[in-house]
């Protein structure tokens, strides 16, 4: 018998069960090294920058002071920044909508409001609460987030959501941002720039504006602006009923 | 009573066979309809951020509610010993698991990733009434599977009490699981009802009914098997108190929901000015799904007749789909109150637009045809129907 035949003779040897054993084994270990390598690649991120629950990252959005283009800006910013609001085929409701301008009247004064609308980012967020695959979630820093690698897409958490913060991508999307992967078919909403924010910056939106209209800090901090700015003046959470305890504060309305 | 003999039924008529083609059809068309609406995405449906569930969740959950009220007739069977109703236990069980899997088909094809079905299996949030509504589901599936094999198999059938009690609590559980989807939902006006839990309870208690009488029929008829008066009255006057008390339920939602003026909008959509949801609430689900059927079940005129009887059950199923589509749909219309005292004038504007894409109800559809083509087969494969339900044969104490 020459090596050919020896060959030819092994693969017919080579039954059902150890081909599930090898593919099996072959597949663990491939699966073991794999979820190893992701596991470090995030520790030493983690590592150089711990998430905790001292800081508490909000908004103040004064409504006096946002003028109309400031929200306009911020909308063009977040776009910008995330690489929402490009879908084509997506009509009305469908589109994505991270940030909204809302125009509210007092029904008793007529008193015209104009603000930014986003993930309030709550502290007990119903979006996380109702989420059965743990895809919402909120950071220990209080910035809520979906993982869009366990989204499957069952929109409870845009049921739940008082502010309708969040949107559902409806299309396949191209030309995506290397830091913010988007996906058809799973739900998406304002992550307060948390790659610009760890990294020591402010959120796309609170860099488009030139006053101090929208300030951005951690509420915990006393020494930021934005804890003292609170400390002075009235501040209303949206749905404050809910006790849903948001991150983002308007002061205005 | 006499001893029940359980047989499968022949299907190799014409009829049979027309059935299961004419089920195939829709069930083929259903995923293409999947097909289609996950390849392009979901703007191909008529669903948007604002309308985020539609018409394959109508029907999605019209299923689940239903299969857990079909079972209702092994329970008064086992668990409250009614003996007139154990011959058909055995069929209660498998309308429910049927209708159950043809529920779930639907749902699951209409997420935005059903292919990530294995992470909702996996990965689970205890604070999720989602999460939780996938165990109570799949626990069925086995508590249900349990009690057909206890019913099946002569030398278990002394467990079957104690399995039916186990069922018929998960089953009660289950539906107050699917009626806080929405009873819990904190965020819209529709919802944040507590009572839409019993409410969902009644619901499939009639819905799931509507639906075994008419399976229960439409197989005696056409394998011409015997179906006495004593069983099939009693099914009837059952199915009308259940109707009766969904629309207590209804009453006393919208009556709760009228006396908190934080409500007073959203009732008065439903109501009175919600256009389509007005019209279907009332034309829909109160007279056609409810009034109707009820004159039809107990007027001296129609009681007793059978085709009556057929429409009645049908018309409780159709207005069944229509409330749900008036708490899904409708409630989900209607704008969260943002700014209560303030009016929006841009950026979260007045009541969503729906319209529902021939995809959308393909899958639905879809849904109902997997549920009926599961039951036309496991009652060939498996003895499920007694050959005899004559009046003789249910109840010792029958006249003749």
């Amino acid at each position: 018998m020459n090596k050919r035949q020896t060959a030819v003779q092994m693969d017919k040897n080579l039954n059902r069960r150890e081909f599930i054993k090898t593919t099996a084994a072959t597949t663990a270990g491939v699966a073991t090294i794999a979820s190893g390598i992701t596991l470090t690649t995030y520790a030493n991120v983690a590592s150089e920058n711990p998430v905790t629950n001292e800081k508490r990252w909000g908004m103040l959005i004064d409504t006096n002071k946002l003028t109309e283009t400031d929200i306009d800006d911020m909308i063009d910013a977040c776009q910008e920044e995330q690489g929402w609001g490009s879908e084509i085929l997506s009509t009305g409701d469908q589109k994505s909508g991270w940030i909204k301008k809302i125009k509210v009247k007092d029904t008793a004064t007529d008193r015209i409001s104009n603000l930014a609308l986003m993930c309030q980012h709550c502290e007990e967020p119903p979006c996380v609460d109702v989420c059965p695959t743990n895809a919402s979630m909120k950071r220990e820093d209080g910035i809520v987030l979906v993982d869009k690698h366990l989204c499957i897409g069952c929109r409870y958490c845009m049921m739940a959501c008082p502010y309708d913060a969040r949107s559902f991508v409806h299309e396949e999307l191209t030309d995506q941002r290397e830091h913010m992967p988007r996906g058809k078919g799973t739900v998406e909403s304002c992550t307060m720039c948390v790659h610009k924010v760890d990294k020591g910056e402010q959120p796309a939106c609170v860099e488009a504006v030139d006053s101090d209209a929208v300030i951005f800090g951690d509420l915990y901090d006393s020494n930021s602006k934005i804890n003292q700015t609170l400390k002075k003046i009235q501040s209303a959470q949206i749905r404050a009923d809910l006790n849903l305890n948001t991150a983002v504060r308007y002061s205005g309305i | 009573m006499s001893i029940i003999r359980y047989e499968q039924t022949q299907g190799k008529s014409l009829g049979f066979y027309a059935l299961i083609a004419g089920l195939g059809a829709f069930i083929l068309a259903a995923l293409g309809a999947v097909y289609f609406m996950e390849h392009n995405g979901h703007h191909v449906t008529g669903m948007s951020n604002r309308i985020v569930w539609g018409l394959p969740h109508v029907f999605a959950l019209f299923l689940i509610v239903a299969a857990s009220g079909a079972l209702n007739i092994a329970s008064i069977a086992s668990v409250f010993n009614k003996k007139v109703y154990k011959p058909l236990s055995r069929l209660s069980g498998l309308v429910a698991l049927a209708l159950l899997a043809g529920g779930l088909m639907v749902l699951v094809l209409d997420l935005g990733r059903p292919d990530r079905l294995i992470i909702a299996m996996t990965e689970y949030n205890f604070n999720s009434i989602f999460a939780w509504n996938i165990i109570l589901y799949n626990g069925f599936f086995v508590i249900i599977g349990v009690y057909l094999w206890m019913m099946f198999e002569r030398r278990m059938n002394k467990y079957s009490r104690t399995i039916g009690i186990a069922a018929f609590t998960w089953r009660l559980i289950l539906t107050t699981g699917t009626g806080s989807i929405f009873g819990f939902l904190v965020a819209r006006q529709a919802y944040d009802a507590v009572i839409m839990a019993p409410m969902f309870v009644i619901m499939s208690f009639a819905f799931g009914l509507a639906f075994f009488i008419l399976v229960l029929m439409a197989s005696y008829k056409w394998t011409a098997r015997p179906l006495g008066n004593a069983i099939v009255n009693r099914l009837s006057n059952l199915l009308g108190v259940f109707v009766a008390a969904v629309m207590y339920f209804v009453t006393v939602y919208h009556l709760g929901n009228l006396y908190l003026a934080e409500n007073s909008g959203v009732e008065n959509f439903i109501l009175v000015d919600g256009g389509i949801y007005t019209k279907l609430f009332w034309y829909g689900q109160i007279i056609l799904g409810g009034l109707v059927p009820l004159a039809l079940l107990y007027s001296p005129a129609t009681k007793g007749n059978r085709t009556m009887l057929g429409l009645a059950s049908a018309l409780i199923i159709l207005g069944g789909i229509v409330q749900l589509y008036i708490i899904i749909i409708g409630g989900q219309a209607y704008p969260m109150e943002l700014f209560p005292g303030k009016e929006i004038l841009e950026g979260y504007v007045g009541i969503a637009a729906y319209t529902p894409t021939l995809p959308e109800l393909m899958l639905g559809l879809g849904g109902i045809a997997v549920a009926v083509i599961a039951i036309t087969y496991l009652v060939k494969f498996l003895p499920f129907l007694p050959e005899s339900l004559a009046d003789d044969v249910v109840d010792p104490h029958h006249k003749k």
